[in-house]
């Protein structure tokens, strides 16, 4: 290489030639392969607009929204049940996920001896990389049946002879419901909330944990009053991103969600989400209005993660100290 | 000497009898966090391990079967009958549009990578960023949904080259994000010293850039791949499915094929008790292409922290 550039330099006269035109022609290559990735985002906007843009032409883009009915039988489409059932598991499932998914953070960031958070976070990180459907199998043939026999059943009995008046909010215990969805949902996002939390914290300089000690605090009041508050940012970030996850986490929910489309959901009785729905209708749709709803609610979809996404981008660039992205 | 041992061993009683309580109370919280900290660990990773150790102990049993490799799925009533039935066509299929997604999203991920952390000042730079954590933020199921609308409506048919398309969606954000990463370590200084030699500015950068950062680009490619390879939600409405061996080898890419995350997802919901030990089978398929995906780059990136040392 060196010697090719020796005598490039010898060669002056043609060597100005071959380099410009050289890096011009890389230069275009290289941004227009950063183009096309631009194009995709924007194109995966525009098709999936223009693809469910009937639906949004009969119903509204605000009736569309909040359409409680989703009847293939009679056209009448509404997304709102779907986005009902899309936050309420996401929601719970960051809830039951976030305080177990810290303490792995600050356990291996913290307090485990080096050998021990080496291991444990390879264990974390590859769990991350469990694919969705093998979390399904799992959930429809173990999960399932173990939280129908030892969960649902007992408690709607109970409920059912010391608090009928429950029993609307509990539903038909059906097994396959939104609790199921919720626990998955928690079990799939949590290596990832850990990880990012556990990112964040190690950024933490050691200057600010050694004040605190230094001041006579504990190990934990050092990690409640010098850590934590640094690293704040960007663990909410990092849980909102795992909140867009959770949004858009398709087949394990698929599986276990018990696809119903109507309101009101139960706890017990069969929800649906966005990705779940257009997993299970996509291929038996036949109406053409029923293809472009289904378009038309992966736009919104699309929508939805857009914002949570632009939230933690911007979380993660006002909060983290130093300016250091994660 | 004395007078300072004689001052300071009554205050330490002093110290000792003043504050127990308080000091008593704070070590202790300390324990108890310990032991939150400790059980929160064991409730993340147990049921984790459990889903895996669940899916090998179901599924091995299926793996080792010869027939489960070479045969073709065809319709239940091979398998009720019991005669020979597998997944052979899957794994064929998977490598097919796995490979492809990878042909397609190395080249223009690893080009966005360089544009987004060799030149630096380029105006569309910051659009570039913003969009590509965008499209990395998305559901892959929309990406599937791009790919249909894209190559599938207008070929008419569901095929392994949609297929291979949409997961090239889902590695292409992975990639260029990981890509930029890399380079970005590789200190100016070398950029430098190839420039003052005299090279142009592209050679700089293939010649000297991306070797030294080569493991690096290995890697985020390997877990992009390793996230890619276990999506089925832009598979199901792409690729479809198929329970055959593909007629002619072109057919692979112009057809309906099979990939492993569909196939299981459609094992798991069907009815019969064969399928479903077939769709365990799957899984530890599955689950084995990942890990090892992921060890493999683990191993990688070990290597390089090394040679850093």
């Amino acid at each position: 290489m060196q010697r090719s550039a020796t005598s490039a330099i010898i060669r002056a006269p043609t060597k100005a030639i071959y380099r410009r035109l050289g890096d011009n022609a890389f230069q275009t290559v290289v941004v227009g392969l950063g183009i096309t990735i631009m194009l995709l985002a924007v194109v995966l906007a525009w098709v999936l607009l223009r693809d469910g843009w009937e639906p949004l032409r009969i119903f509204g883009f605000l009736g569309f929204l909040t359409g409680t009915t989703w009847d293939p039988v009679q056209n009448d489409y509404g997304t709102w049940p779907f986005i009902v059932g899309t936050l309420i598991t996401s929601i719970a499932g960051l809830a039951l996920s976030f305080f177990p998914a810290l303490g792995v953070a600050i356990f291996t960031a913290e307090y485990a001896p080096r050998w021990l958070a080496s291991i444990i976070d390879t264990i974390v990180d590859l769990l991350a990389a469990i694919p969705s459907v093998v979390v399904g199998i799992w959930g429809i043939f173990v999960l399932v049946p173990f939280l129908q026999n030892n969960v649902y059943l007992p408690i709607y009995f109970w409920t059912f002879e010391q608090a009928p008046q429950l029993l609307p909010i509990l539903g038909p215990p059906a097994g396959y419901n939104l609790v199921t969805a919720t626990i998955v949902l928690a079990l799939m996002i949590v290596p990832y909330t850990a990880a990012l939390a556990r990112d964040s914290i190690r950024l933490v300089p050691r200057s600010q944990r050694e004040a605190a000690r230094a001041l006579g605090a504990t190990r934990w009041e050092v990690m409640r009053m010098a850590v934590i508050p640094y690293a704040r940012g960007g663990i909410v970030a990092g849980a909102i991103l795992s909140f867009g996850r959770a949004i858009g986490e398709t087949m394990a929910v698929a599986m276990l969600v018990g696809n119903s489309n109507t309101l009101p959901f139960t706890l017990f009785g069969p929800a649906a989400t966005m990705p779940s729905v257009i997993v299970n209708e996509f291929r038996e749709a036949v109406e053409n209005l029923h293809l472009a709803s289904l378009m038309t609610v992966g736009f919104y979809l699309f929508l939805i993660s857009l914002v949570v996404n632009l939230i933690a981008a911007w979380m993660q660039r006002r909060y983290t100290v130093g300016g250091r992205a994660l | 000497m004395a007078v300072t041992t004689s001052s300071t061993t009554p205050r330490r009683t002093r110290l000792a009898e003043v504050t127990p309580a308080n000091l008593r109370r704070r070590y202790l919280r300390d324990r108890v966090m310990i032991g939150l900290l400790v059980l929160a660990t064991l409730v993340v990773l147990i049921p984790l391990l459990v889903i895996v150790w669940y899916v090998v102990s179901n599924g091995i049993q299926a793996v080792l079967e010869p027939t489960f490799w070479t045969s073709d799925l065809g319709s239940p009533a091979r398998a009720l009958g019991g005669r020979d039935t597998g997944l052979g066509h899957t794994v064929l299929g998977t490598l097919v549009v796995d490979g492809l997604a990878l042909l397609i999203a190395v080249p223009i991920g690893i080009g966005a990578g360089i544009m987004l952390s060799e030149y630096p000042d380029h105006p569309l730079n910051p659009a570039l960023r913003i969009l590509n954590d965008t499209l990395n933020g998305m559901p892959a199921i929309l990406k599937g949904l791009l790919a249909f609308a894209l190559i599938v409506k207008p070929m008419g048919t569901f095929s392994g080259l949609s297929g291979g398309v949409a997961l090239a969606f889902v590695m292409l954000p992975i990639v260029a994000r990981a890509t930029e990463g890399v380079l970005r370590i590789i200190p100016w200084s070398i950029r430098e010293a190839g420039l003052a030699l005299g090279l142009p500015r592209w050679r700089v950068v293939l010649n000297t850039v991306l070797p030294a950062a080569r493991v690096g680009v290995v890697t985020g490619v390997l877990i992009a791949f390793a996230r890619a390879a276990g999506e089925a939600a832009p598979l199901l409405f792409t690729a479809f499915g198929n329970n055959f061996f593909s007629s002619a080898p072109l057919r692979y890419l112009t057809g309906p094929v099979d990939t492993l995350p569909a196939r299981l997802y459609s094992l798991a919901i069907s009815p019969y008790r064969e399928w479903h030990a077939m769709g365990w089978g799957a899984g530890v398929v599955l689950l084995g292409f990942v890990i090892v995906t992921f060890v493999v780059s683990r191993l990688a990136t070990r290597q390089r922290h090394q040679a850093d040392m």
